[in-house]
C-alpha cells in the first residue's frame, strides 16, 4: 500500500494530477477550487513541470488547448462561472478530439451567484454547455479518494478517446479533508499521439489540429465519426455504484457530495424500517443508464436528490421511462439537502 | 538552367483562396523563406487565427494549429511552454488580434512570451465582408461604419506596436508594409529577426504587416497598394518600436 | 459504535480549522475513518468560522452533519446557531472568558471552560482552542492524547514544532479542568 494521507480534496485532484503524468495546468483563481492553482504553483517546478496563472479562464483554456495539441497531459480547473467562460475551447478542443481534463468544483448559480457548493452545472457538463454536437466524459466522484481515482482516470480516458473529460465536484469535495490511500504506481494508459502538432522533424507529413470544416459533406461525416465514438463510450464506459437496493422499495438517485448525504438518509430510514438504497452515478456522460435495469423490478419509485432545480432528474425520467414514478427532492443557491428534508420526502411517498 | 526563384519548402504547392491583390499570399512567402532560411520548418508548429487567414494551415508545412478567434496568442502560450525548442508563432489579422483577443496579445506580450506574432493589419474585417476593424482608420467606410469612422461614435484606430511597445515583455516589434518591392524587402528582413529573436531565446517578437484588402476597401489592387502607401502609413508609421538594438 | 460528529464554531483566527484538522488527523492515526469539512467564505480574520469532524470506525456517510454528537463554541451566535444540532445527552463545550450566553436546553451535558483566559494566563493565547480540545478528549474519547502530539507533528511545519511541548500542556489542562 502506498501513502496514507489527510488531504483537502482540491489539493488530491492536483496531486492525482501531477501522478497522473500531467505536466501542464493553467488556470485562474476562483472559490471554491482555487487550492488546486495553489498546489500547482508549489508541486509543478519541482517536478519539471508548468504552472502558469492565466490572464482569464478564456486564455487558460486556450492553454490548454495549445498543450494538448503538442501532445501533453494537461489540465484546467475552475468554478462555475470560470466554466462558463471556458465554453468556446471546451468547444473547440471537442471538436478538434483533444485529450484534456477540466475540473469544475461547482458553486451555486446562475450569474456570479454564491460561493457555496451546488449541482447546477449538471445540464451545462452533461449536455454540452459550448455550441455544436459534442459530449465530455463527466465523472462525479463522492469521495476524496475517488478524487484521486478518478482525476487519474479521467486523464487516461481524455487520452483514448481524445476528448475533454470533466472531473464535476463541488464545494463540499473540494473543501473537505478525507484520508486518501495513495498507489505506488499509476495506472496510466499510453496512447498513440502521433497527431500531434509537436513539430515533424522534416520526417512526415505535417499534422494540423482544427475543427473547421467548411464543406457540409465533410463536416456532417466529422459529426458522424465523434458520435459513433460517443456511442462506443456510452456502451462500453458507464461506471455506477448501488447501495443497498437489493430489498429496497425506494431508490434515491444522486451523484458526488449529496450521495453522502443520502447515505445517511438510507441509514436513517432503515432504523425506520423504510427500505431504502441508493443509485449512485459515477459517469454522469454517459449516463448510467444500465445501473436501472438492475434495481428496475423490484423499486416502487425513484427519488432524485440534487443541490439544483431537478437537473439530473430529466436523465433519471429518461431512464426508468415511465415504468415507475420519479420524485424529485433538492436545495439551490449553495443550501446543502438535511437528512430530515429528504426523509419527510420518502414519508410523503410512502403515504402516496 | 540555375534557378533563382521557387517556392519555399515551408509553402505547400496549392492555389490560395485569397482575392487578387489581396498580401496575405507574399506575407505567407515571406514566413515561408523565413522558416526555410533559418531551417527550423520541422521543429515549428504555427497557429492559424480566426479571418481570411483561418485555413492557412493548408498553405504552410510546418504543423499547424487552427486556434479560437482572438486566442492564438494563448494557444501559442500553451505549445510553447509543452515544447519549450520548438519555433511557436501565430498569424493574426487586426479583429482578431486588436479586437476579440486584445487580452491574450498584451497578457502574451507583457510575459515576454518566446513565440513570435505575424499580425496583418488591413484596417478591416476581410472573411466576414468589410467591417470595421479596431484597426479602421478615422472617416474610412466599411459595412458597419458606412458613413465613415466618427471617433464619437465608434472611437478611434489602435495603434498595436505603439501600445506593446509599452510593455517590458517584448523583445522585439516592428511595423513593416507590402506597398512595394523595397518594403517588402524590408518586411521579409523584420519576419526573419523575428524569429531569430524566438531561436535565440529572447521573448516576444512581433511583426506587423500593413496589407491590403482590394476587395473590401472597393479598390483594384494597384489603388490598395496606393492606400497603404498614402494613407495607412500616416497613421501607422514605420519602424522599430522594441528591440531596436537587439543583436540576433 | 464508535462514532463523533463534532461541529466547531467560533471567529476566524481562532483556530476553528486548525482544532478541526488536528482531530481528524489524530483520528487517522488513531486508525478510524475520519472527514473534516470546513465553512469557507470571504471572511478571514474575524469572520464565522465552524467546520465539521467525524471520526467513525465505519466509513464515514456525509462529512456534511445535520446533528453532531459534541460541539465546541467560541462566540455567542455560533452557541445560537448549532445547539439545536446537537444530539440528546451531547456533550456542549464552552469557552466561557468570550460566551457568555447559557444553552437552553437542558437533554446535554454542557461544560464551561475559561480556555482564553486559561491560554492568555499561560502565556500564548494562540492555544485556547488546544485547551478546549482537550476537554473534548475527556469528556467523549474522541481520540488519543498521544495521537493529537503526533498529530501536531504532522501538521505544524518544522519552524513550530518547539511550541508542541506547551500545546500538550494546554491539552492537559484542558483535560483536567
Amino acid at each position: 500500500m502506498g501513502e496514507r494521507l489527510l488531504m483537502k480534496g482540491n489539493e488530491v485532484i492536483a496531486e492525482a494530477a501531477i501522478r497522473a503524468g500531467c505536466r501542464h495546468y493553467f488556470g485562474y483563481p476562483i472559490t471554491p477550487q482555487t487550492e488546486i492553482a495553489h498546489y500547482m504553483a508549489k508541486k509543478m517546478p519541482k517536478v519539471g513541470g508548468v504552472f502558469l496563472q492565466a490572464e482569464s479562464e478564456v486564455a487558460a483554456i486556450n492553454m490548454v488547448y495549445g498543450a494538448a495539441s503538442a501532445g501533453k497531459r494537461v489540465m484546467t480547473s475552475s468554478s462555475s462561472p470560470g466554466i462558463s467562460l471556458k465554453q468556446e475551447g471546451i468547444s473547440y478542443a471537442s471538436g478538434s478530439q483533444l485529450p484534456a481534463v477540466v475540473v469544475n468544483i461547482m458553486r451555486g448559480g446562475p450569474g456570479l451567484g454564491g460561493i457555496q457548493p451546488s449541482q447546477s452545472d449538471y445540464f451545462q457538463a452533461t449536455k454540452g454547455g459550448g455550441h455544436g454536437d459534442y459530449h465530455m466524459i463527466v465523472l462525479a466522484p463522492s469521495s476524496v479518494q475517488e478524487l484521486y481515482e478518478l482525476t487519474v482516470d479521467a486523464f487516461n480516458l481524455a487520452d483514448q478517446y481524445r476528448m475533454v473529460a470533466m472531473i464535476l465536484g463541488d464545494g463540499v469535495l473540494g473543501q473537505m479533508m478525507e484520508v486518501v490511500n495513495f498507489r505506488d504506481e499509476e495506472p496510466i494508459v499510453e496512447t498513440d499521439k502521433s497527431w500531434c502538432a509537436c513539430g515533424h522533424g522534416m520526417k512526415r507529413e505535417h499534422n494540423t489540429i482544427t475543427s473547421i470544416h467548411l464543406d457540409p459533406a465533410v463536416l456532417e461525416q466529422w459529426n458522424i465519426n465523434l458520435q459513433n465514438k460517443y456511442k462506443t463510450i456510452c456502451e462500453k464506459e458507464q461506471r455506477y455504484e448501488i447501495y443497498k437496493c437489493d430489498d429496497a422499495e425506494i431508490i434515491i438517485v444522486a451523484y458526488g457530495s449529496v450521495a453522502r448525504i443520502a447515505k445517511n438518509v438510507v441509514q436513517v430510514a432503515r432504523e425506520e424500517g423504510i427500505k431504502v438504497g441508493l443509485l449512485r452515478p459515477i459517469t454522469l456522460w454517459p449516463f448510467p443508464v444500465k445501473a436501472f435495469e438492475q434495481v428496475m423490478d423490484r423499486a416502487k419509485a425513484f427519488l432524485t436528490v440534487e443541490m439544483s432545480s431537478g437537473q439530473m432528474l430529466e436523465d433519471v425520467m429518461l431512464a426508468v421511462n415511465g415504468r415507475k414514478p420519479v420524485y424529485f427532492t433538492g436545495r439551490m443557491g449553495g443550501m446543502i439537502p438535511r437528512v430530515d428534508d429528504v426523509m419527510a420526502k420518502i414519508k410523503e411517498i410512502m403515504a402516496g | 538552367m540555375a534557378v533563382v526563384f521557387d517556392r519555399p519548402h515551408a509553402l505547400v504547392d496549392i492555389p490560395m483562396h485569397y482575392c487578387p491583390g489581396c498580401t496575405h499570399g507574399i506575407a505567407h512567402r515571406l514566413v515561408a523563406e523565413a522558416l526555410d532560411e533559418l531551417g527550423i520548418e520541422g521543429r515549428t508548429v504555427g497557429i492559424s487565427s480566426v479571418g481570411c487567414s483561418y485555413n492557412n494551415y493548408f498553405y504552410f508545412n510546418c504543423d499547424m494549429i487552427q486556434a479560437p478567434h482572438g486566442r492564438a496568442p494563448a494557444v501559442a502560450t500553451g505549445v510553447k511552454r509543452s515544447l519549450p525548442d520548438s519555433i511557436v508563432f501565430t498569424y493574426q489579422g487586426d479583429g482578431d488580434l486588436a479586437a476579440i483577443g486584445t487580452a491574450e496579445i498584451v497578457h502574451a506580450a507583457a510575459r515576454g512570451e518566446n513565440i513570435t506574432v505575424i499580425f496583418i493589419n488591413n484596417t478591416i474585417y476581410g472573411m466576414t465582408s468589410g467591417q470595421m476593424a479596431p484597426t479602421t482608420l478615422l472617416n474610412q467606410v466599411t459595412t458597419t461604419t458606412p458613413y465613415g469612422r466618427d471617433p464619437k461614435l465608434h472611437g478611434n484606430p489602435i495603434r498595436v506596436c505603439e501600445m506593446l511597445s509599452t510593455l517590458k515583455g517584448p523583445a522585439y516589434i516592428e511595423r513593416v508594409s507590402l506597398h512595394d518591392i523595397k518594403h517588402i524587402k524590408k518586411a521579409k528582413e523584420a519576419v526573419r529577426k523575428a524569429f531569430k529573436v524566438q531561436m535565440a531565446g529572447k521573448g516576444f517578437s512581433l511583426v506587423e504587416i500593413l496589407s491590403t484588402c482590394p476587395t473590401n476597401w472597393g479598390m483594384n489592387p494597384l489603388e490598395a497598394l496606393d492606400r497603404v502607401k498614402n494613407e495607412m502609413i500616416e497613421y501607422y508609421p514605420l519602424g522599430v518600436f522594441a528591440g531596436e538594438d537587439l543583436e540576433v | 459504535m464508535f462514532l463523533h460528529e463534532v461541529i466547531i464554531a467560533g471567529f476566524g483566527g481562532q483556530g476553528i480549522l486548525s482544532a478541526g484538522r488536528l482531530i481528524a488527523y489524530a483520528g487517522m492515526l488513531d486508525g478510524r475513518e475520519v472527514s473534516f469539512f470546513p465553512s469557507y467564505g470571504p471572511e478571514m480574520r474575524g469572520g464565522t468560522a465552524n467546520c465539521m469532524v467525524v471520526v467513525s470506525d465505519e466509513p464515514i456517510a456525509s462529512p456534511v452533519l445535520n446533528s453532531c454528537t459534541a460541539l465546541i463554541v467560541m462566540n455567542n451566535p455560533s452557541l445560537e446557531k448549532f445547539e439545536s444540532y446537537l444530539k440528546k445527552d451531547g456533550v456542549l463545550i464552552t469557552d466561557s472568558s468570550l460566551v457568555q450566553q447559557k444553552p437552553v436546553r437542558n437533554d446535554i451535558r454542557h461544560f464551561e471552560l475559561p480556555a482564553t483566559l486559561m491560554a492568555s494566563d499561560a502565556g500564548n493565547k494562540a492555544f485556547s482552542n488546544i485547551y478546549l480540545v482537550g476537554k473534548l478528549i475527556k469528556e467523549t474519547g474522541i481520540i488519543t492524547p498521544e495521537s493529537f502530539e503526533k498529530a501536531l507533528y504532522g501538521v505544524l511545519s518544522k519552524s513550530k514544532h518547539y511550541l508542541i511541548p506547551q500545546e500538550m500542556e494546554a491539552l492537559r489542562a484542558g483535560m483536567e479542568y
